[in-house]
């Protein structure tokens, strides 16, 4: 069976929790006991009707504020296809969440109170979408029943949206008009908007072709651990584990790895002790060379035809996530790319992006937690890397603050 | 025919590929880490995974087992068995210990069980063998608060979880760095759901403890659940005992593991069975029913 990853973006009151909660519900991926605990607590505060969106706020703060504040992932397959949902919550603050769900999805759910239209955080949420490479969107216009239904409140959200993401790089957008509280057009076609002849959610998402999220062409292998037994049985076996980030390994191969230079060939390819004929995105699988050359961790094997960019300098758009520190030029930090781990310096801020018009603010290079920015870093030895845009695994990278050990910021290379 | 349209993964093979990142992460990122091994299916899972990960070396952890003393004698057999064949070293943390040495007290009454207390043995092996990383096979579809957990969870140097200050988790990029004191949990199987589970297990020919395939055994009732009468768990004088055909869908402590009446003989049964279950495999779990948020306070403290 096939997987999709999607990530829901919404404010705080869209109305997200509920869409998923209804989702889970209507393709009967909620179990009795699930329902009988939120029937229970609906009931004790007071909720009209049963509260679907009690699903998926799962820590006590946030059924105690009624909002979500974390990633939640969920789960749910229909006979077609099997999804895995990062509900990320809306409110600016949590703007890092978003970012976070976004980084392993391949569509994303925009949500649209049918009162309010395009608002500022639709807008954010398509920019973050776009930015972390999602090039299909799904744009639920939600709560249809409090406009009645309306065909030409429909048309002017949707009009008003394409306008803005016309400035963005997304290659397909679905827009469907729908109300999660009562179902329509969510699982089953809804009977209130004749007018609407598309499909519904669960039926687009899934037939939602995404084959192009993994690069098949440029052959890219992080090194991530060597494995050498020493044993009685596998007294020479030295083998490289890792996941293939692009493109298609085959035994006989020419390989390059970096940043050692050494050419050799693949010698066999294996996915624990069964032997394979090739390997490809995301395989995880462990490889021999057919010459003894040095390769350790944080090293890469490419292919000669296509070598990725070998670079002290990078050039990237960063999102930043402390509320306790600050991005400015000099600031150092950790900076985790593929399976290396180097030093960095922030060389220079050359803007930071308002989320909500796409304006470029180029005279403030403090970089604040949501603020995303066109940053340029220096790095203490040559990073072997892809664009982002090119490829997700070799062209993504995450700060960290060697002080307090946290995840600081994540960044796609330009 | 474009040629690449055919290199895509089936979700077992993505899942697959994604858990034997993750323990390999662990190796590479973490000095002294262990796997926990309960004989659970999840665990059983994990320590397959991790074999396949390092093959043709052994698996570079011992497997800790944090024993309540109230096993099933399956659990037991079937633990020290995969141990052998894992060749791997074997780690038991004991809840007896524990309560003898005065570091934990034991519940009392009818609904009284063990399960608790697991965190306090759990926290001291971890502190005793000065484990950096502990790699589990809780998966976020088996509760809301699970369903917010990272794949590399870091724990304070009191084991705790913080649940509203976790590190943002982007692509496969694994942030694994710590302070003398404090260690990691880590989930390879995250995004594996029951279903999921079984499928692998079958495709894999994995074996798995017999308690988890139908079996007769003297049960009895209690809130809702059927709980096997073993030395550790009596009922009381109001509830009845009958001999019923039961499997349990999770193996813990046998005085909080509730079975459920099945017929599924075989893992193909099962999966059929699981499809189609309108209860989660939680559900049978007394330790989870005793609040609303029972597990999230539970992890707050360091359970598993």
């Amino acid at each position: 069976m096939k997987l999709l990853r999607f990530t829901t973006c919404g404010s705080v009151d869209d109305g997200k929790s509920t869409l998923i909660g209804r989702l889970l519900y209507d393709a009967k991926s909620i179990f009795e006991d699930q329902l009988e605990a939120i029937e229970r607590s609906s009931e004790r505060r007071g909720d009209e009707r049963v509260n679907l969106a009690l699903l998926t706020d799962g820590l006590r703060a946030e059924r105690e504020q009624g909002i979500t504040i974390d990633v939640a992932y969920r789960y749910f397959a229909t006979p077609r296809r099997k999804f895995i949902i990062a509900d990320t919550p809306g409110h600016v603050q949590y703007t890092r969440n978003m970012v976070t769900g976004a980084s392993s999805a391949e569509t994303a759910l925009i949500l649209i109170d049918a009162r309010h239209g395009v608002v500022e955080q639709t807008c954010r949420h398509a920019f973050i979408s776009s930015l972390l490479g999602i090039r299909h969107l799904v744009v639920c216009v939600n709560k249809m029943d409090l406009v009645d239904w309306s065909e030409q409140r429909y048309l002017q959200i949707t009009s008003d949206f394409l306008a803005f993401v016309s400035r963005l790089d997304v290659a397909a957008l679905t827009t469907i008009p729908m109300s999660a509280l009562e179902g329509d057009n969510v699982v089953t076609r809804s009977e209130h908007m004749p007018w609407y002849d598309g499909p519904s959610l669960l039926y687009h998402l899934e037939h939602l072709h995404v084959g192009g999220a993994n690069n098949h062409v440029d052959a890219r292998f992080p090194v991530q651990w060597v494995v050498r037994p020493q044993s009685e049985s596998h007294p020479d076996f030295r083998g490289y584990a890792g996941q293939v980030a692009g493109g298609v390994f085959k035994p006989g191969d020419e390989v390059l790895v970096l940043p050692s230079g050494f050419h050799s060939r693949i010698d066999k390819i294996y996915v624990g002790n069964r032997e394979v004929d090739e390997a490809f995105p995301p395989q995880s699988v462990c490889l021999t060379l057919t010459d003894d050359v040095d390769v350790s961790r944080g090293d890469m094997i490419v292919k000669a035809g296509s070598p990725p960019t070998s670079s002290q300098e990078l050039d990237v758009m960063l999102c930043w996530f402390s509320d306790r520190k600050k991005l400015q030029p000099g600031s150092k930090y950790l900076l985790r790319h593929t399976t290396q781990e180097v030093k960095a310096v922030v060389q220079e801020v050359q803007f930071k992006v308002d989320v909500n018009t796409l304006h470029r603010i180029a005279d403030d290079p403090i970089v604040a937690m949501n603020d995303i920015a066109r940053v340029k870093l220096r790095t203490a030895k040559p990073l072997h890397f892809d664009r982002y845009a090119r490829n997700r695994v070799t062209g993504s990278l995450v700060l960290v603050d060697p002080f307090t050990n946290d995840t600081v910021a994540a960044a796609m290379i330009r | 025919m474009d040629k690449r349209a055919s290199y895509t993964l089936d979700h077992l093979d993505q899942l697959e590929a994604e858990a034997m990142f993750v323990i390999r992460e662990v190796a590479a990122q973490f000095e002294n880490a262990a796997i926990l091994f309960s004989a659970g299916k999840d665990s059983i899972l994990c320590a397959h995974l991790a074999a396949k990960a390092f093959w043709p070396s052994k698996i570079p952890f011992p497997l800790v087992h944090i024993d309540t003393g109230h096993n099933f004698p399956e659990t037991i057999a079937f633990r020290d068995v995969a141990i052998s064949r894992l060749g791997v070293r074997l780690v038991v943390g004991s809840v007896q210990t524990s309560i003898d040495e005065g570091k934990a007290e034991e519940e009392t009454g009818a609904g009284a069980s063990r399960n608790a207390l697991q965190s306090i043995t759990l926290l001291d092996t971890i502190e005793a063998h000065g484990f950096d990383a502990c790699i589990g096979g809780a998966r976020r579809d088996e509760e809301k608060a699970r369903a917010k957990e990272r794949f590399f969870s870091h724990r304070d140097e009191f084991g705790q979880w913080d649940p509203k200050n976790q590190r943002p988790e982007l692509w496969t990029l694994f942030n694994g760095r710590k302070k003398h004191g404090e260690n990691f949990r880590v989930f390879p199987l995250s995004n594996w759901t029951e279903l999921d589970v079984w499928q692998y297990i079958k495709r894999e020919g994995l074996e798995l403890p017999s308690l988890y395939f139908a079996h007769e055994r003297p049960v009895f009732e209690r809130e809702g659940m059927l709980l096997a009468v073993t030395d550790f768990l009596k009922p009381t004088d109001k509830e009845t005992v009958e001999t019923r055909r039961v499997r349990f869908r999770t193996i813990g402590d046998a005085t909080c593991t509730g079975a459920v009446v099945s017929d599924a003989a075989t893992v193909e049964d099962i999966i059929a069975e699981v499809a189609a279950a309108r209860i989660t495999e939680r559900g049978g779990r007394a330790d989870d029913r005793r609040s609303e948020a029972a597990m999230e306070d539970r992890k707050k403290q360091g359970y598993f």
